[in-house]
């Protein structure tokens, strides 16, 4: 169930990423390790996926997680939305 | 009386600047004029053989280059735009009365299609942009404008008009990041030279919202701004006078700005807030010009 959970949560972070992260073209070519500065994200797309992501998952992240690295990765955003989220038993 | 309403009141007492009754908007005395053009011929003497293309743009521009600029992205709450009034006889007749009876006259104005300039640099990228693939090397431009940024508040070195003599640089990404090393080793030689204390510190703009604290941690993780700073009025610490700043590719980008081999170019511009530069040699040396020490003397005015 855990890793169900963490896998529908990858396939919503990589879902917002494409839609509000600048990168060109299809991001499933992309690792959940991948640099998404170096993919192409600007500063500005990422104060657009940030929003995103808040949106999506209801959450507000605290000024002390609003740094590059919290958005630098899938992987990074999927674990700063899951320290903002009530876990599932 | 706090520190900066005192030095402001000293200001105008001494005729150098001239109150409007709208904190940050001020009239030029003779004096501080002196001063203004005192430094910015030290400013072209440094420049000399840099081959900059000078160009002095009004305190306005096109909103629609403003508009594409993302200005209003980063910096809502500090944007100016003009607005007229752009009615009929009708219309005017109820802005005549609104007027009288002090009521609001304001709705009934329109946006026209200026925008106040909010820093000196931004009507240039659309022009370098329409003059198609930059030559081999790049370009260089010296420019300066008055600015407005909405932010009124009583210390006078933060105006909401004031000038800004600025150079900026288009190319690779290694030459603008040579242009913004050398001036910052330039720029605090010159300031070093007119007797102003400094130090250099990184920076961030100010930009808005959440997003904004996004924006300031990343701007600073990446050293993109750099700050020389003076101790003018402020208690809580020194004023930025000059900045120097390293945009990456987003104005090439934004507005379509290429290197002669296509490539997207990179920028970097170096800001001399003239008005606080000349400020913080009114602090530092007294208000009495003459009585300014001999060789800031010399180094201004020869």
């Amino acid at each position: 169930m855990v890793k169900d959970g963490a896998k529908a949560m990858m396939d919503r972070v990589r879902e917002i990423v494409q839609r509000h992260g600048g990168i060109a073209g299809d991001i499933a070519r992309l690792s959940e390790t991948s640099d998404l500065y170096e993919a192409g994200m600007t500063s500005f797309a990422s104060v657009d996926l940030m929003l995103g992501i808040e949106e999506a998952f209801d959450v507000e992240f605290p000024d002390a997680m609003l740094t590059r690295k919290t958005f630098a990765s899938l992987r990074a955003i999927a674990d700063a939305v899951a320290t903002l989220t009530p876990q599932e038993a | 009386m706090d520190a900066q309403t005192s030095f402001l009141n000293q200001l105008f007492d001494s005729g150098l600047l001239i109150d409007s009754g709208v904190p940050g908007l001020y009239g030029r005395g003779a004096g501080y004029e002196e001063i203004i053009s005192g430094f910015d011929g030290l400013i072209s003497r440094t420049v000399v053989d840099d081959g900059a293309e000078k160009i002095s743009f009004p305190p306005g521009m096109s909103r629609t280059s403003f508009e594409r600029s993302g200005y209003l992205k980063s910096f809502p709450q500090m944007a100016g735009t003009v607005h007229s009034f752009c009615g009929t006889d009708h219309d005017h007749t109820d802005l005549l009365r609104q007027l009288s009876e002090g009521e609001d006259w304001t709705a009934g104005q329109v946006a026209t299609d200026v925008v106040l300039t909010p820093a000196t640099c931004y009507p240039i990228y659309p022009v370098l942009a329409a003059r198609g693939p930059m030559p081999q090397g790049g370009a260089i431009f010296d420019l300066q404008s008055y600015c407005f940024r909405h932010e009124p508040s009583p210390d006078p070195a933060r105006m909401q008009l004031f000038r800004i003599r600025e150079f900026v640089r288009a190319g690779t990404a290694e030459e603008v990041v040579a242009f913004r090393e050398g001036w910052l080793k330039r720029g605090p030689m010159m300031i070093e030279s007119i007797g102003l204390p400094l130090h250099i510190d990184l920076a961030n703009d100010p930009f808005f919202g959440r997003g904004g604290r996004l924006m300031k941690v990343g701007q600073r993780e990446q050293q993109l701004k750099f700050e020389l700073l003076v101790q003018i009025a402020n208690p809580a610490g020194p004023t930025a006078v000059m900045s120097f700043n390293y945009h990456q590719d987003h104005f090439g980008e934004t507005w379509g700005i290429h290197t002669h081999d296509g490539g997207v170019s990179q920028t970097a511009c170096t800001g001399f807030g003239m008005d606080r530069i000349a400020l913080a040699l009114l602090k530092h040396h007294g208000l009495d010009i003459s009585l300014w020490p001999k060789s800031v003397r010399k180094t201004l005015w020869g």
